[in-house]
């Protein structure tokens, strides 16, 4: 897809949401009785600027990445992801995840990619909550905006988090974050991949660009236009545009807290109303 | 008096701890006391926090209450403007915001506009006020107070303005939308543009107090500023964190700007009044 002027309005607000960000995780992390952070680092552009930003706004010593490959992993991951650790002064801590996916799936010979992949997601953040409580460290999330509107992420895996720092910007805009923040240019330039398994690319399974998702997506929750509208102002056609937003609709639920059937006058998540802060 | 030196509290509230803010208050007016200010505004809901949902419940306070009386009390050393969950005497619950001078209460403005929509929820736990009327503290110029989405309506501080004040204080809890390419954002800006317009057309000065801090991932701005009756920022923090700029609000500039620009003189409320009667006959 061409630039839009849509693609340039998303990027050219970027750099003024840095100190922001930092405050958010100074403030959010400060309030709960924490001083640390831990969240997986993949080597991926997401998990590099919550590094970054995490280092800003709290200092290398309160930051605690987490490598956690699997055996498929790909070798360039685990490089840039020392890339990352190195630049930012940061120690490397690797915990393998093949060994506990491996046993469960034994018993599963036959299990399909997309079981395999949220396995791992799942396995993860198992590790990153266990590493919470070890280090006293709040998880962050890494989860960007795009892939929580159109449900890219396994619910309880990769969208678990306490706190994340760039859940209200899309791909396009992480990049641009990223390269504001110095993010080293291979892990900019490389193609977006969850990498469960060898040469999967997120562009090829969800079947569009990460910067047509971006501005169709804008279109349709931030403009609030037309299914309609957005396939003219974007160039895309009204299929795809519906696609997108069927996506969107379909994946809510990983979004929110699991229903509760209501029986009393106050039911949680209904009219029992606090916000998160309450306990802080 | 034609000097009067005014500290704007931008504070980080602890959300839902009365007695924390309190503390915090106190502390911050002795701040501005020892530095001559005769004056601190604090912002919206400062005494309580914001998101407060269903806490609203419990952190409302009848004016009376040994948590408000606190505070009040400290303004027999300097005037202090703050804002709380005021629970009436029929168990209403207000945003209000408290002028407090010579340890006494000496005027209450009870938000009258509250915004339901987008991230802001109060009018579903919040009573609206009714009333819009201007005060004036012991040796003080006449002012009027608008809580955060009262500025938002013009009618707020034309009621004020021809009731007669020279100040306006704008507690306020502004979230701030940081990415621009939002449509609903530059919130900043448009304070900024509103206010000095309002200062200038009012021919008054306008104090702009914020918070700062977060609660829920919602990003307060703080960046409190003043400004005088030409419409230029006359002090302003540059900070999203805490912060106190003091600001001298050089009442004899009001004779100067109303004689030259003398809209406050022109202003015709009787032209106002049969318009707005009739157009309201007709569709009422």
């Amino acid at each position: 897809m061409r630039e839009t002027s849509v693609h340039t309005s998303l990027r050219a607000s970027v750099p003024g949401v840095i100190p922001v960000l930092e405050a958010f995780l100074r403030h959010e992390v400060g309030k709960t009785g924490f001083r640390h952070v831990v969240f997986g680092l993949s080597g991926g552009i997401d998990s590099a600027v919550v590094a970054y930003l995490a280092v800003r706004a709290l200092g290398a010593k309160y930051v605690h990445p987490v490598i956690l490959p699997y055996r498929l992993s790909s070798a360039a991951s685990l490089a840039h992801a020392r890339l990352i650790l190195e630049d930012l002064a940061l120690p490397e801590q690797v915990i393998e995840i093949t060994a506990q996916v491996d046993a469960y799936f034994a018993n599963f010979p036959d299990a399909s990619p997309l079981r395999r992949g949220n396995k791992m997601a799942r396995e993860r953040m198992s590790i990153l909550f266990d590493q919470s409580a070890d280090r006293q460290a709040l998880v962050l999330g890494t989860s960007n905006k795009t892939e929580l509107l159109l449900g890219y992420g396994t619910q309880f895996g990769d969208t678990a988090s306490a706190l994340n720092p760039i859940g209200d910007l899309y791909k396009t805009q992480i990049r641009e974050l990223a390269a504001c923040l110095g993010v080293p240019l291979p892990i900019r330039e490389k193609a977006p991949s969850a990498d469960l398994w060898e040469d999967q690319t997120d562009e090829s399974e969800l079947g569009f660009t990460y910067e047509v998702a971006d501005a169709v997506l804008h279109l349709l929750i931030d403009e609030r236009l037309s299914v309609q509208e957005v396939a003219i102002k974007s160039g895309c056609s009204v299929p795809l545009v519906e696609q997108i937003a069927r996506r969107v609709r379909l994946n809510q639920y990983k979004r929110r807290m699991p229903l509760i059937a209501k029986l009393s006058s106050r039911t949680i998540g209904i009219d029992f109303r606090y916000p998160r802060d309450w306990g802080q | 008096m034609t000097v009067m030196r005014v500290a704007m509290g931008q504070v980080s509230p602890v959300l839902g701890d009365v007695p924390a803010n309190v503390d915090k208050h106190i502390q911050i007016a002795q701040m501005a006391y020892a530095q001559g200010a005769q004056l601190i505004v604090f912002p919206e809901l400062g005494l309580t926090g914001y998101l407060l949902k269903d806490m609203t419940y419990e952190v409302a306070r009848p004016l009376d209450h040994p948590d408000v009386q606190r505070l009040v009390a400290q303004s027999k050393d300097i005037d202090v403007l703050f804002s709380l969950v005021e629970e009436s005497a029929s168990h209403r619950f207000h945003i209000s915001a408290v002028y407090a001078s010579g340890g006494k209460i000496v005027h209450v403005h009870r938000k009258v506009y509250l915004p339901t929509y987008g991230l802001f929820e109060e009018g579903r736990h919040a009573a609206q006020g009714t009333d819009i009327k201007p005060f004036t503290a012991p040796t003080r110029p006449p002012a009027g107070v608008m809580i955060c989405e009262d500025a938002w309506h013009p009618s707020v501080p034309y009621l004020l303005s021809v009731a007669g004040v020279d100040v306006l204080y704008v507690p306020a809890a502004g979230p701030g939308r940081a990415l621009s390419g939002d449509p609903h954002s530059g919130s900043q800006q448009f304070w900024e543009r509103l206010l000095r317009t309002y200062a200038q057309l009012f021919t008054c000065y306008v104090v702009f107090v914020n918070r700062v801090g977060f609660e829920d991932g919602v990003f307060f701005f703080g960046q409190s500023f003043a400004v005088g009756p030409d419409g230029e920022i006359i002090a302003r923090s540059e900070r999203i964190e805490e912060d106190m700029p003091i600001v001298d609000i050089d009442l004899s500039l009001l004779r100067r700007a109303r004689y030259r620009t003398p809209l406050l003189r022109d202003e015709d409320v009787y032209l106002t009044q049969r318009i707005l009667q009739r157009t309201l006959g007709s569709e009422g």
